[in-house]
């Protein structure tokens, strides 16, 4: 409950101030300690989610996955811990060694730094900056800058060319994933992460603004540079792309950072599209908020892990087509009607509920239809170049 | 000492030490990784002055689009990272004195300022007004709301401009660049 933690909080600045330092430095001090302990178990989460997705993508591919070390293979991942951590750490002969070392910093960091604005449960929020929203795009940037800088320094054309095109995919991504958190803005009002799970306390916004939902999952997805669009680490086109040059646990770093990412990016469309903390009782008990919160994450999460484990891999000319011919474009429709409906929508409650959700039926009914006009264009366009007889002797007579 | 002037001292003393290196760094993938965290050090100096909304502007306009282009500019001319030039030339006395003077100047003029400043800023400047002050001003007929528009031309003119010079000629890319 609040109560704890306000409780948790008062002992501790009773035992400081009774130490003979000043309330002032006591409560700066106490912020310092809560931003130490948020980062901790935020990236320790990733023992238990690395787990999780070996699991279930082992199931997705009908085997077992890890079940040697430990009951169910639940040490695996302590086990590739220790591993990296007495791995030696090399270093390429022109490297830059300053830069080497610190693009995983910077990865890490700039998902870990996500957790500050995230509410986990009513009034247990790291900070409620009004315009949290934007400060998760601006930290999600120095992930990029992170990854530059990794294939920049390593002295490598292949971690260069891995660079480039996870770059060129991160900064895409971001446009389709900034439009479609424009609506949950448009709907709430605010661009506080605190104000966008209060304001849905009727309707989760899952329910307002499914595309925008399914955009900015997408795009998540894609800046995380998972599922299919993890063509930046393709092991058998660019052998691991940026992080090739990386040992040890400049790797592990890299390793970790991905998941903790992922895992970050559920729970981002769980505050912002599911409602968060909101759930019966979640006003009352605060702990039954941040049950439900870990409950919707836990979801996307899986829904995350789930399109990894289906999907193949696309190309990158296919990522670039499809975001800037598709995705943005619909982003920016969904963008332009939503703000359109909600001023129509004057009544609150059911009313708003059945607008937004017809104009997004519209909207999804007239992409199908442009789609399909599309494909039937381009299937007609590539028809007469199939009647042309090939000049290779199709070998059906020798075969069996 | 209150903890807001420690806390400013040490983001003030990070931002100039930062904004040294960015000049004398040898290399300039340094230099704008310096950059970054001078650019860093406003942000929270921002948030001292009790403004999380610049503060986090700051961020998102200096860090995520002018240093990664910075970076990205170096990244890919790749001779300019191995360059190690020296970093004086022989008017560094003269340049030395002038910007000198021009801190004495900067100076005067401040603590002229800071005498008649009220005792606690934060109250006075009330961000959460001046915000939706802002926001209003920018949509409001008879305040800013031509040039917002000019604006958003202007960068849509910018975004083809781009695309027209970065664009492969049709027909072929054949002669471009051979990388």
């Amino acid at each position: 409950m609040v109560d704890l933690f306000s409780g948790i909080d008062q002992f501790l600045k009773d035992l400081l101030i009774g130490l003979g330092l000043q309330p002032a430095f006591v409560a700066v001090l106490l912020k310092f300690a809560a931003a130490a302990v948020l980062g901790t178990i935020s990236v320790s989460l990733a023992i238990v989610l690395i787990w999780v997705e070996r699991k279930l993508v082992a199931r997705i591919q009908d085997r077992l996955g890890p079940n040697r070390v430990g009951p169910f293979g639940l040490l695996q991942t302590i086990a590739d811990a220790l591993k990296l951590l007495t791995k030696e750490v090399l270093i390429p002969d022109g490297a830059d060694r300053i830069v080497f070392r610190l693009a995983p910093l910077l990865v890490v960091a700039s998902v870990v730094a996500v957790w500050a604005v995230m509410p986990l449960a009513p009034g247990l929020i790291g900070s409620d900056v009004n315009v949290g929203l934007l400060y998760v795009i601006s930290i999600g940037a120095v992930g990029t800058l992170g990854v530059m800088l990794a294939g920049m320094s390593s002295n490598n054309k292949y971690a260069l060319l891995g660079a480039f095109r996870t770059v060129a995919q991160m900064v895409s991504y971001a446009v389709p994933m900034i439009l479609s958190l424009l609506v949950p803005t448009l709907l709430a009002g605010s661009m506080g992460m605190a104000a966008i799970v209060e304001a849905q306390g009727q309707f989760p916004f899952l329910l307002l603004a499914p595309l925008a939902a399914l955009i900015f999952l997408i795009s998540s997805i894609a800046e995380v540079g998972r599922g299919p669009f993890d063509l930046l680490e393709a092991e058998s086109e660019i052998v691991a792309g940026y992080h090739i040059e990386y040992s040890g646990m400049t790797f592990g770093m890299f390793f970790v950072g991905e998941f903790v990412h992922a895992f970050t990016i559920s729970a981002l469309t769980a505050v912002i599209f599911l409602g968060g903390w909101q759930g019966p009782g979640a006003q009352a008990y605060p702990l039954l908020g941040l049950l439900y919160f870990v409950l919707k994450t836990s979801v996307v999460y899986f829904i995350v892990i789930w399109v990894r484990g289906t999907f193949p891999r696309i190309r990158i000319d296919q990522m670039n087509a499809f975001n800037w011919k598709f995705i943005t474009p619909l982003a920016l429709v969904v963008l332009m009607v939503t703000a359109v409906v909600d001023k129509l929508a004057v009544g609150g409650g059911f009313t708003r509920l059945a607008f937004h959700l017809s104009a997004n039926g519209i909207i999804v009914l007239l992409t199908l239809v442009a789609l399909r006009v599309y494909a039937r264009a381009t299937r007609q366009a590539q028809q007469p170049a199939e009647e042309i007889p090939s000049p290779v002797q199709q070998p059906e007579a020798a075969g069996g | 000492m209150t903890v807001e002037q420690v806390l400013f001292l040490i983001t003030g003393a990070v931002t100039l030490i930062a904004a040294v290196m960015v000049v004398t760094s040898p290399r300039l993938v340094h230099a704008g990784l310096w950059l970054i965290m001078a650019l860093a050090g406003m942000a929270v100096l921002f948030v001292l002055l009790e403004n999380g909304f610049l503060a986090v502007v700051q961020v998102a306009i200096y860090i995520d689009a002018i240093a990664i282009l910075i970076i990205i500019t170096v990244m890919l001319t790749r001779a300019v990272m191995r360059e190690t030039e020296p970093q004086m030339n022989r008017l560094w006395v003269l340049a030395g004195l002038g910007a000198s003077m021009l801190f004495a100047g900067l100076m005067a003029i401040a603590l002229q300022l800071g005498a008649t400043a009220p005792a606690s800023l934060a109250a006075v400047l009330e961000p959460e007004a001046g915000l939706e002050l802002l926001g209003r001003s920018l949509v409001d007929v008879d305040a800013f709301i031509l040039p917002f528009e000019v604006a958003s031309v202007l960068l849509v003119a910018a975004l083809i401009g781009a695309i027209v010079v970065a664009m492969v000629p049709r027909g072929g890319a054949s002669a471009q660049d051979g990388r």
